[in-house]
């Protein structure tokens, strides 16, 4: 899908500095398709180029911030930047030499999402972001000593296993620097002791996983939503960069459980285009099916928890009765029917099971009947339609400052959907069409996710009888390494892009992989959503919002 | 028509002529609070049974069907499972209020209970304002649950309270109406009387026709929102609430909670069948006198029971159907449509009365 490489030209890192562009110099290789070549920015021109590139080249929406630790050269980040409008990515590299105190401009004033990645950043690698407003762990422990990302940080030996509860701090502190560059920190309060704060989570039956709100209440309606992450996060990128590349395939399934097919396709991607593997046309077709098939497991199961969140049950078990014909298909084919481990770099773990195609066949009708039940039992129900209409309103604006990609952008008007926008497998050959809608409201999230369950039968419709002979799996090297360089992949995942961020110095194990996580954008924006809102509303956000919480803690 | 009255004035003299007044009365009462209690808990584990298979049933799967033959003792080893929990208090916790509160609504539940017309004869608490007396019994439920949220001292449960603190307040009114409603027809708020006229001249909601129809339909609505049962269940609120008022209690503590939930939803079809479907009168047809004979040969509890089970059928149907309310919906339901269409509906039946538009059997 990356055929928008940037054609910005790669710098020598020694000479980065203030040089303005030179044209790039060409590998003698052809280089991979989805070959990252960032420019490097002075961290003290970082704010102003991200301006530029904001307001002048349209780059509206940030789609990554990657932490790496360079080791001698120093610490630092990679923004991925790609204009909604224009279709052009930018990669920009900004690197804090100083591996005691290390400090980058803020560009969370710029784009919403930053806030969180930024912060995401600092839990990992300690890089303090200079005025951003929200200094805190984002995942790690308040009270976790080191950075965990760092190549030198020995997270066993500063931490002992607590046996205490703390108490998380109602502060935050903002560093900024002045003009003779002495950093100096302000405190920002979170809640202060008049706020009647409520937790939501981390066992709550809606948050959908070990998720946490301290939310602010006013009556019953909402100050504010502070999420606080990492209940159960596992470090898979920190796992990956001692894993063998077939090796680090296993975690993604165990990332959103429930686009298991789409982040394993991405990674696969990310990984066969860098080294140049050859996959062939079956595989590319049964993998879009998947994919697809995904989806409507995703979206069923959205439309399910949602229900069980409004207080529907019998629609919640609706929903999960046509769940489990699609996992029954994956049953068959991959053994699986959550943890699916089908894709493998190359191809597919296995060839596709003789009665998929008959299966799959008789599952796209069964499906449209039972979607109207759908509509009768809650979507067109008068109470769900007063308790969704208006509900969490999320401008056009804000999605794209938030990054909230998926159907939950395209309920506001964004067009982001990586399957139109940069085909990949066979989205180029199929007929369907983008979902999109202007409301921006609850409702909106949750016809959208219905109309796609219908897009994506008409995709599998088209494919299903037309699976290609051929093999289903490309013989690979034993070992596989990748070229030196960094590489980006992304798929449509079930609730927005998923992203593999693949950076190798040419061996069998990647030097940094980074996912872009579909939910952590949607966390991040709860707060917008759901301020002023009730609490009761609260859960309809959630649930239409639809984020999947392992998946926001890697 | 079987009246349980012979029965129980051939007990009480019986008693009488063995033993002093005070103590055949007292014996008699002990007789009548064991059996209150008794049909309380058999009732208790039909309903929450009955319950777990309708809704199974709507929801397109089987329900409890390990324990026992089609999980018919699953209730009964829950029941015995609550009753060996530990009962946990908070350290912080109002243990007093704490305490007291699953009793108040327990004793709220069963003194209403206890206004239930079984029989004819067969009815416990009977007075010449009996459908008051019942009102006030059971609105003590709500000062039960307030306390919960206030002595819990958790957010949770105070959020819970305060909802259903607003909510049952404010259904109550529908709930007077909709009462005052066919008192007005019937001319009395003695409950035996209420029935034993709609025995001798048809059901309420045949006799006052529109205006009773009008009120059995806010009644049903009201009545599911008065036992906290969804899509009113917002003072539990499972979704954000965890399990509203009741989220600090455990073992049995929480079982009066549970008993007295299912209890209610039985006690408010219990008045709907008495005060609109004739309680334990039979259905009569008029003109078809071989009919009505064997209708009454059919006992009066048969019946009671049975009416009430089928309003019981039609608050499950609702629950299992509807998603949840938001505070500020349930309360303008209430307040800008219940409340006028009852207000109104109370003129119209007073009108109904006066110009003598019911319809009568006999």
């Amino acid at each position: 899908m990356e055929e928008t490489i940037q054609n910005k030209p790669v710098k020598p890192q020694a000479e980065a500095a203030a040089a303005p562009a030179k044209p790039a110099v060409v590998p003698e290789a052809v280089p991979a398709e989805n070959l990252v070549v960032s420019t490097l920015v002075e961290p003290e021109k970082l704010h102003g180029e991200m301006l530029r590139l904001k307001n002048e080249e349209g780059m509206d929406f940030l789609e990554l911030i990657t932490g790496e630790d360079w080791g001698e050269e120093g610490l630092g980040c990679v923004y991925n930047l790609w204009s909604t409008t224009t279709g052009k990515r930018a990669y920009i590299k900004a690197v804090a030499k100083d591996r005691e105190n290390p400090f980058l401009p803020t560009v969370s004033d710029l784009w919403d999402i930053a806030n969180i990645y930024e912060r995401e950043v600092f839990d990992f690698y300690g890089i303090r972001f200079l005025g951003h407003p929200d200094m805190r762990r984002v995942f790690l422990r308040e009270d976790w000593v080191g950075y965990p990302m760092r190549k030198d940080d020995k997270p066993e030996e500063q931490n002992d296993l607590r046996m205490n509860n703390f108490v998380y701090a109602d502060k935050t502190t903002q560093y900024d620097c002045d003009a003779d560059g002495q950093v100096h920190e302000t405190e920002h309060i979170v809640f202060s002791p008049e706020d009647y704060v409520v937790n939501i989570g981390p066992q709550h039956p809606s948050t959908h996983g070990v998720l946490h709100f301290r939310v602010a209440l006013e009556g019953e309606r909402i100050k504010k939503i502070d999420p606080i992450l990492g209940y159960i996060h596992r470090g898979i990128e920190k796992l990956n960069e001692s894993y063998t590349y077939p090796q680090t395939l296993a975690l993604t399934d165990r990332m959103d459980y429930l686009g298991a097919m789409q982040s394993r396709h991405a990674l696969c991607m990310a990984i066969e285009k860098a080294a140049g593997i050859e996959v062939s046309e079956r595989v590319q077709y049964v993998r879009t099916i998947m994919d697809e098939l995904q989806r409507i497991d995703s979206h069923i199961l959205f439309f399910s928890c949602l229900c069980q969140d409004m207080g529907a049950t019998t629609a919640f078990l609706y929903g999960f009765r046509d769940r489990e014909r699609v996992l029954d298909i994956f049953e068959e084919t991959c053994g699986g029917r959550l943890i699916l481990n089908y894709n493998m770099i190359g191809g597919l773990a296995h060839d596709i099971h003789p009665d998929f195609q008959k299966h799959v066949k008789a599952f796209i009708p069964y499906m449209r009947k039972n979607i109207k039940e759908y509509y009768d039992i809650f979507i067109n129900n008068v109470i769900a339609r007063n308790r969704l209409i208006g509900v969490g309103v999320l401008s056009k604006e804000d999605v794209i400052s938030g990054g909230c990609t998926g159907p939950t952008g395209r309920a506001s008007g964004w067009s982001n959907d990586v399957r139109k926008h940069a085909p990949y497998a066979t989205y180029d050959k199929v007929e369907f069409s983008e979902v999109l809608r202007t409301e921006g409201d609850s409702y909106a999230r949750l016809l959208n996710r219905m109309d796609e369950i219908e897009q994506s039968l008409h995709i599998i419709e088209q494919l299903v009888d037309n699976i290609p002979e051929g093999t289903y799996q490309t013989k690979t090297k034993p070992i596989i390494k990748l070229p030196e360089g960094t590489y980006y992949s992304a798929v449509e995942g079930s609730r927005g892009e998923f992203g593999v961020f693949v950076e190798s110095k040419g061996d069998k194990s990647p030097y940094r992989m980074h996912y872009r996580s579909t939910g952590l954008p949607l966390v991040a924006i709860m707060d917008k959503a759901c301020r002023d809102e009730l609490i009761a509303d609260m859960m309809a956000i959630n649930g239409t919002l639809d984020y999947v919480v392992p998946d926001i803690d890697r | 028509m079987f009246d349980l009255q012979n029965w129980t004035t051939a007990l009480h003299e019986w008693m009488l002529g063995i033993l002093p007044e005070w103590a055949a009365i007292l014996i008699e009462s002990v007789l009548v609070a064991l059996i209150i209690i008794t049909l309380y808990a058999v009732f208790a584990i039909v309903l929450i049974y009955l319950e777990r298979k309708i809704c199974a049933f709507f929801q397109c799967r089987l329900g409890p069907n390990r324990v026992g033959k089609w999980g018919l003792l699953q209730v009964f080893s829950d029941v015995f499972k609550m009753l060996q929990k530990e009962i946990i208090r908070m350290r912080k916790s109002d243990r007093f209020l704490h305490d007291l509160a699953p009793y108040l609504v327990v004793t709220a539940s069963m003194l209403t209970f206890a206004c239930l017309p079984w029989n004819k004869g067969g009815h416990i608490i009977d007075f010449n304002i009996g459908i008051f007396f019942m009102l006030a019994v059971s609105s003590i439920g709500v000062v039960g649950i307030l306390l919960a949220g206030l002595g819990s001292n958790s957010k949770y449960p105070m959020i819970g309270a305060m909802r259903a603190g607003a909510q049952l307040i404010s259904y109550e009114i529908s709930i007077g109406l909709t009462m005052l409603t066919m008192v007005a027809l019937t001319g009395t708020m003695q409950i035996s009387e209420i029935v034993q006229q709609q025995y001798d001249n048809g059901w309420n909601i045949i006799r006052g026709h529109i205006p009773a129809l009008i009120a059995f339909i806010v009644y049903l609505i009201a009545g599911n929102a008065e036992c906290n049962r969804g899509p009113f269940d917002l003072p539990e609120g499972e979704s954000e609430l965890t399990a509203g008022y009741h989220t600090e209690y455990s073992g049995m503590h929480f079982g009066y909670y549970y008993l007295a939930e299912y209890l209610n939803l039985f006690i408010a079809a219990g008045i709907a069948s008495t005060i609109f479907l004739g309680g334990w009168a039979p259905l009569h047809i008029a003109g078809l006198d071989g009919f009505n004979g064997v209708m009454d040969l059919i006992p009066g509890f048969v019946w009671f029971v049975g009416k009430t089970f089928f309003v019981v059928l039609l608050l499950m149907w609702e629950r299992w159907t509807f998603p949840r309310l938001r505070i500020d919906h349930i309360l303008s339901l209430e307040w800008k449509y219940l409340m006028p269409i009852s207000l109104f509906n109370l003129l119209l039946m007073a009108l109904v009365v006066v110009l003598g538009l019911g319809i009568n059997i006999n």
